[in-house]
């Protein structure tokens, strides 16, 4: 059997009952024509992304109306319903204008070294966050795969490592990190002593890997008995089979798992740093600002904000990734 | 071929994903490992792990390896900072640090947990935790605390607070509301709590760095009653330096570079002492994100902690030492629990290695007990800046 015959197979296969049910809900569905016209698909795409984009801003300014408003006519002391807190208090303290946050980001961080603002110590604590949450995620990502395809070549495996990957996600983050932070200078990678940052991002990875494993288990058994027999009366190895079917029809769970991946790694890496008390993120900024948050929250906003910005940089960087490789499979993203 | 190659192309991004993380990140951390000298001497590198991140409250250890104590006594000491999790005298007990900074309840909780360590320089000679209230809520003393919403961190926090009720006739259970309090001290201002729990050097600064909603100025001194646990007799032994018992009983090695990292710190203390200014500039050099004023406070409060240090500084007072213990034996927290189920057994603090650093400065022509220290007046600026 040649590697040819064998492409067009499986091309067959995914583009068989394999995609149909895809959970990417994607709107338009499986195209009746079989090929889109790409050219007018290319067109589509950019006015959708176009719309997407403005409808984003439009969400941001009404997010921003809606936190101005109810400041405007909410109780300085909160709301409290039997005791209980309901709605926050609208003081400058709790809830700093809008512009406020904006205007603290331009001031100088500190009195003595005027060298740097606000804004510039949030956008390196970024750039240090959004590197470590990449190497959390890469590693993630990269065990997540390997762990679903060794789960689904073994069954065995399958049934004795998926319920302690579930297990996993259930011992909380502030047992794990000291443990992995203790790891400092005591581990050494052939000469490259262990670094913090290393515990960071491997936390990081300790979320990241299971959404992927999952959702790349459940791409990995997703074509129909029928596509399996097929490859199997082709006499194609397992080997083969993985390749030509199973990680094509892998994609479209795939993509939703990375995005959760991602998010799951920038949540990681704040709470770790927070938790570890690595210098250099956005997690440590917040802490640091948090503690003049008393008289002045502006500032911890700005780092929340931070935070929040690396989660959509993630989240961009894997949508990308996903209409690059929706390309490729001639599936418009 | 088209499928392999995206396939190829994917795990080539997530290589190049990693490699940039990887390079990239190595700039970023704290590291300050130079172990070489223009003299070429050889120094012993020595870890040391702080409670919390870089602030005033280590003041003397950070100006201790920036003035060169520590390298003129022959170490090169890493200073590890603290986290929300991290808990220093486990760092200490799992061997990742040769020193620790602890506050000494909590060190002695581990020690009877069975972490095998020792005080061997206390350098907090009094406590800094302080209960703040607004003044006309007419809380002088504990005993006036009754039926109040009273703030609190836990965790081991609390301990002489509930010392300070129980010993005023109150039951800490039932006489007053407990409330689990947060980082700041918006709890108070807001009014949600009647009596919040802070430390001189931080937390009590925070609210006098935060505007008075009524004047428009910066809250006062006199808006709030302080109450001092040191002046109401259930204060607790804070910071102290602690040490592997294993290795004091055991590595000659050990023993001298205890000697030597107590010399070098306790000479950081005393500069600090004498240059409060240039304390705080160090501080704020090492990465502090708190103000200038605020971090000015802080070295200010915490030298009110160590001096005066009437048998010189980093020596255990016994009666403050066996008053800690006895606190934490005989109070019980909201739980019902104690830090402490029985007397700490073994050598739980010596005074022989800051005795040896002691005579050492004291040779020096050091002053190392502060007798006529006079603390600074410390303006806080809006936000601590």
């Amino acid at each position: 059997m040649t590697d040819a015959a064998l492409s067009t197979a499986a091309a067959a296969t995914v583009a068989g009952p394999a995609t149909g049910a895809t959970p990417t809900g994607d709107p338009a569905g499986p195209d009746p024509l079989g090929l889109p016209p790409r050219r007018q698909a290319a067109g589509v795409a950019a006015r959708d992304r176009l719309r997407r984009g403005v409808l984003a801003l439009v969400a941001l300014v009404l997010l921003c109306a809606v936190w101005e408003g109810y400041k405007a006519v909410g109780s300085p002391q909160g709301t409290r319903l039997w005791g209980a807190p309901v709605l926050p208090r609208t003081t400058d303290a709790a809830m700093p204008h809008v512009w406020s946050v904006l205007a603290e980001l331009g001031r100088p961080e500190l009195s003595l070294r005027d060298d740097r603002t606000v804004g510039e110590s949030v956008l390196r604590g970024m750039w240090f966050s959004l590197r470590v949450a990449l190497a959390g995620f890469g590693v993630g990502v990269g065990v997540g795969v390997l762990l679903a395809v060794a789960m689904a070549r073994l069954r065995v495996l399958e049934r004795g490592l998926l319920p302690y990957v579930i297990a996993s996600q259930t011992i909380p983050l502030v047992a794990l990190a000291p443990l992995v932070a203790g790891w400092g200078g005591r581990l050494h990678l052939g000469g490259l002593a262990w670094q913090r940052w290393m515990s960071v991002a491997l936390i990081a990875a300790y979320l990241a890997f299971f959404p992927v494993a999952v959702g790349m288990l459940r791409g990995l058994q997703a074509p129909a008995a029928e596509s399996v027999e097929l490859m199997r009366s082709y006499a194609a190895s397992w080997w083969q089979t993985l390749i030509r079917l199973r990680l094509p029809a892998s994609v479209p769970y795939l993509m939703p798992a990375l995005r959760l991946a991602a998010a799951s790694a920038v949540i990681g890496t704040v709470v770790a740093e927070i938790s570890t008390g690595t210098r250099g993120g956005v997690g440590r900024l917040i802490i640091d600002y948090s503690m003049s948050a008393s008289s002045d929250a502006t500032r911890l906003y700005d780092a929340v904000l931070g935070a929040a910005a690396i989660g959509l940089v993630m989240a961009a960087a894997v949508a990308l990734l996903e209409a690059a490789v929706g390309r490729r499979w001639g599936r418009h993203a | 071929m088209r499928r392999k190659r995206t396939l190829g192309g994917l795990a080539a991004g997530l290589a190049a994903v990693l490699a940039l993380a990887a390079c990239g990140s190595d700039g970023g951390s704290s590291g300050s490992d130079a172990s070489t000298t223009g003299t070429g001497a050889k120094l012993t590198p020595v870890k040391l792990q702080l409670q919390w991140f870089t602030q005033a409250q280590f003041a003397g250890y950070i100006a201790a390896k920036e003035k060169g104590f520590y390298r003129d006594a022959g170490l090169d000491v890493k200073l590890l900072e603290g986290g929300t999790d991290i808990v220093p005298q486990t760092v200490l007990a799992q061997g990742q640090a040769d020193f620790a900074v602890a506050w000494v309840p909590k060190a002695l909780a581990s020690r009877e947990q069975g972490a095998q360590i020792t005080d061997i320089a206390q350098i907090f000679q009094r406590s800094g935790t302080r209960q703040v209230s607004f003044a006309d809520a007419g809380i002088s003393g504990p005993a006036d605390l009754k039926g109040k919403k009273v703030g609190n961190w836990g965790f081991g926090n609390e301990y002489e607070l509930f010392a300070g009720m129980t010993k005023a006739g109150l039951d800490p259970g039932k006489d007053v509301t407990l409330v689990q309090q947060q980082f700041d001290m918006n709890a108070l201002l807001s009014g949600d709590i009647d009596a919040a729990q802070a430390m001189s050097y931080n937390e009590y600064a925070q609210v006098l760095e935060a505007k008075n909603p009524k004047t428009g100025e910066l809250y006062k001194p006199s808006d709030f009653t302080v109450v001092d646990w040191n002046d109401v007799g259930t204060a607790m032994l804070q910071d102290a330096v602690w040490a592997s018992t294993d290795k004091l009983q055991n590595d000659r090695a050990y023993q001298q570079t205890a000697t030597k990292f107590l010399t070098g710190s306790l000479r950081g203390w005393i500069y600090c002492r004498d240059h409060a200014q240039e304390c705080r500039d160090l501080v704020v050099a090492a990465g502090s994100k708190l103000g200038a004023s605020h971090q000015l406070w802080q070295t200010n409060e915490v030298n009110k902690l160590v001096w005066p240090s009437p048998e010189g500084i980093g020596m255990v007072d016994k009666a403050a030492w066996d008053r800690t213990v006895q606190i934490a034996r005989a109070t019980k927290n909201a739980d019902g629990q104690t830090v402490l189920t029985k007397a700490p057994e073994g050598l739980a603090y010596t005074n022989q290695y800051v005795e040896q650093a002691l005579s050492a400065l004291k040779g020096d022509g050091v002053d190392v007990t502060g007798s006529s220290f006079k603390p600074l007046t410390v303006t806080l600026n809006p936000g601590g800046g």
